[in-house]
């Protein structure tokens, strides 16, 4: 073999495996992107402040909650209330209840998503059922809770924004 | 051809089995592509034969929804992957080093195994439509979560991917590594022919593009069987990050369909217009910022998932910006054709079609490129009208200007050139009346991938079939045609088109089992395009 061929050959090779590696790179780098840019719908967590000093504000907003069930999930979710008038820069409390219809104990978890996408931004939990996998024992019912704060910087042109959660059946291993 | 051989004093080649399987021919391995591709394609078009049918009608005739929706995904698979790439390596493997003044490919070991690799994918792939389950239904783009309800066919499609990614990446670096070092003296980067260009630049895109995909696939393996959360919601994951990695391939994919059919014609339609190539070097250019420009537009595949506004605005001039380059190769090969004394041979005819039906193609590419109207078209007959034009009366006519451009090369013998006229105008005849009924049906609403349809898309569809079998048909006359030149005929002069100018027309045909052992002597005129 001649050296030339050899030397791209090996080149090219080591491109295809770079390739490779950056496929996988894709994983925290969307993951990344999609936190700056709030682009699905991922809300973040905050610790609260307890002795907030700065003022709320006197605008009003419109929080609706959504509550779903992936198919392979045999629960039922529904907000306790559908919609909720807040002030930006306030803590609220609200509530899902959470029914296992089947008699097995089964351990799910909840994942949320705000949207418009760019409420997300501006949308904050101190508390909520979806930190961790949540588990259901045969037939039973709970209330589950997120507490949560509308930023005050918010855009202006928001006015409602919605929370919606899924549950899904929790993948062993996971957390 | 055992016989053949011992009358054989200064072109020794191996006999028998031997010669194919271990062959390290850089010819005898094109033919094993080219023939390959062609089985593939009427396998793959046996199961677009099942789809039409079932759609001749509205409701269920022939077959079940779930078998149904196999067709529809491993038609597409073979055809890509099993039909037009290795057609097109296989041209590549043939004319090449005849085109570089090259003895072989660089890597002639390493070109049977790539060869080799892909008939034990192909069975792997195919064999899952006899597994309990069925085979992958998922459709070709594998979207979890849908593609992890696969049966038992899942691990089995996997493994065909990732060995079919090994196979085209070897062929690839096979490629470059050829050209970028095996030139005859004389033969610069940029006197290089058009085709030969066009692989080159392929080759970059398969190796940037293919190891993306081999990840994403990998990445769906372990979701289903090894507890990780990619794409799974539930572990943190997210089934649009899959779309993600897989158009990020997939964009670049449909140039490496296209960009060898835009070599073809580089080289056909010269030679039958009797004129130089206009504008050469644009043409070189022009692929290369395609090329680029590929992998940073995958996101139009995705308009519809709820991307931000920013993204969609972003990911819709992108496109728009492919079709500029796109537009300066459409341009040259007219005006390669304009003022030139041009006959119509076969494969000038296709090439031709190409140019005129790609470009339809091209235009209803660049309707879906626009975000908005997307929401509408995305996911219906519209986008299949599309990518078959580009395709079908795209690459695949392109492939077949090259067969019958290179054909007298290969063989020794002309082919009949009546039956490649009628082969070419049912071809033409029939896959517009297969494809273009389809942009209505999807404008007014016809979703992809179903197997019944509202009554008032019937009338449509039925015309669509009866192309479908037409064209169908058709197809076996070039099988015909192929055969009966690779058996005789009159004979083959070296320069088989008077117009076609180019290394591989100065060696004999049919060319003999090795050329250019000692690098040829250019002179001015062998480098003109
Ligand atoms: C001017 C050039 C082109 C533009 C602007 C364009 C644009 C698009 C867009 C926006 C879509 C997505 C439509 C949707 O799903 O809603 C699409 C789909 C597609 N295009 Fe193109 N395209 C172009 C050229 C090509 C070429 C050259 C090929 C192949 C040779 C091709 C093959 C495909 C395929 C296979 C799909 C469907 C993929 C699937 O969903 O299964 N396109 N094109
Ligand atoms: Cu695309």
């Amino acid at each position: 073999m001649q050296r030339g061929v050899k030397k791209t050959t090996l080149k090219l090779f080591l491109f295809a495996i770079l390739m490779f590696g950056f496929g996988y790179a894709m994983v925290p780098l969307y993951d990344v992107f999609c936190d700056i840019t709030g682009i699905n719908g991922k809300t973040s967590r905050v610790v609260e402040n307890k002795n907030q000093s700065n003022v709320v504000s006197d605008r009003w907003v419109k929080v609706k909650f959504d509550a779903n069930i992936n198919g392979n999930l045999p629960w039922r979710l529904k907000p306790q209330v559908r919609n909720m008038k807040v002030q930006p820069g306030k803590f609220y409390e609200a509530t899902y209840i959470v029914e296992n219809i089947l008699d097995v104990d089964i351990v799910g978890q909840a994942i949320p998503s705000v949207s418009p996408q760019i409420a997300s931004l501006y949308f904050k939990k101190s508390e909520c059922f979806c930190f961790v996998n949540q588990l259901l024992k045969g037939y039973e019912t709970k209330e589950m809770v997120v507490r949560f704060e509308v930023d005050k910087e918010l855009p202006d042109d928001v006015t409602s924004l919605t929370l919606s959660y899924t549950f899904f059946r929790a993948k062993a291993g996971n957390s | 051809m055992s016989t053949l051989a011992h009358d054989d004093h200064h072109d020794h080649k191996p006999t028998g089995l031997k010669r194919w399987f271990f062959s390290t021919n850089h010819k005898d391995i094109g033919t094993l592509y080219l023939i390959f591709a062609l089985v593939m394609f009427f396998v793959g078009g046996s199961m677009a034969m099942i789809i039409r049918a079932e759609l001749f009608q509205p409701g269920l005739q022939f077959v079940d929804p779930q078998f149904y929706n196999s067709m529809v995904t491993v038609h597409a698979l073979i055809m890509i992957f099993g039909a037009v790439m290795p057609a097109g390596v296989g041209l590549a493997n043939w004319m090449i080093p005849l085109m570089v003044g090259a003895p072989d490919m660089a890597l002639p070991r390493m070109n049977n195994m790539s060869f080799w690799i892909l008939p034990f994918a192909f069975a792997l792939l195919i064999s899952t439509l006899f597994m309990e389950g069925g085979g992958p239904a998922g459709g070709w783009t594998m979207y979890p979560p849908l593609v992890l309800q696969t049966g038992n066919a899942f691990p089995f499609l996997i493994f065909a991917i990732h060995f079919l990614g090994v196979s085209s990446i070897m062929g690839a670096i096979n490629i470059i590594a050829t050209v970028f070092n095996m030139r005859a003296p004389g033969m610069t980067l940029m006197k290089m022919p058009l085709f030969v260009w066009t692989w080159v630049i392929t080759s970059f895109l398969l190796i940037a593009s293919l190891p993306v995909l081999a990840g994403g696939v990998t990445m769906l393996l372990t979701d289903k069987y090894f507890g990780t959360s990619f794409f799974d919601a539930a572990g943190g994951g997210d089934p649009v990050l899959f779309q993600h990695i897989f158009w990020f391939f997939g964009h670049p994919e449909v140039y490496i369909l296209a960009l060898p059919a835009f070599g073809i014609v580089s080289q056909v339609i010269p030679a039958f217009a009797r004129k130089p190539l206009f504008g050469y070097a644009s043409m070189v250019y022009a692929t290369a910022s395609i090329a680029i420009l590929s992998f940073f537009v995958w996101a139009h595949h995705m308009f519809t998932v709820g991307l931000p506004i920013k993204g969609e605005l972003f990911f819709m001039y992108a496109t728009m910006l492919i079709a500029v380059p796109t537009g300066v190769k459409v341009f040259n090969w007219i005006a390669t054709m304009w003022k030139g004394a041009m006959t119509f041979e076969t494969p000038m005819l296709f090439s031709i079609a190409f140019v005129i039906l790609f470009t339809i193609g091209g235009f209803s590419g660049l309707m879906l490129g626009i975000t908005p109207v997307d929401f509408q078209y995305h996911d219906t007959y519209f986008v299949v009208a599309h990518f078959h034009y580009v395709l079908l009366t795209g690459a695949i006519f392109a492939l077949m200007s090259a067969v019958y451009y290179w054909l007298p090369k290969w063989t020794g013998y002309m082919y009949d050139e009546r039956l490649g006229k009628i082969h070419f105008w049912l071809s033409l005849i029939s896959s517009n009346v297969l494809f273009f009924p389809q942009h209505f049906l999807g404008l007014a609403g016809m979703p992809r991938r179903i197997p019944d349809y509202n009554i008032q898309f019937a009338d449509f569809n039925a015309i669509s079939s009866i192309g479908g079998f037409a064209y169908g048909i058709t197809q076996l006359l070039f099988v015909y045609i192929v055969i009966k030149c690779a058996l005789g005929g009159k004979k083959a002069k070296p320069r088989v088109w008077e117009g076609a100018k180019g290394l591989e027309w100065t060696v004999p045909s049919p060319a003999p089992f090795h050329t250019f052992e000692t690098p040829p002597k250019l002179t001015k005129e062998m480098l003109e395009h």
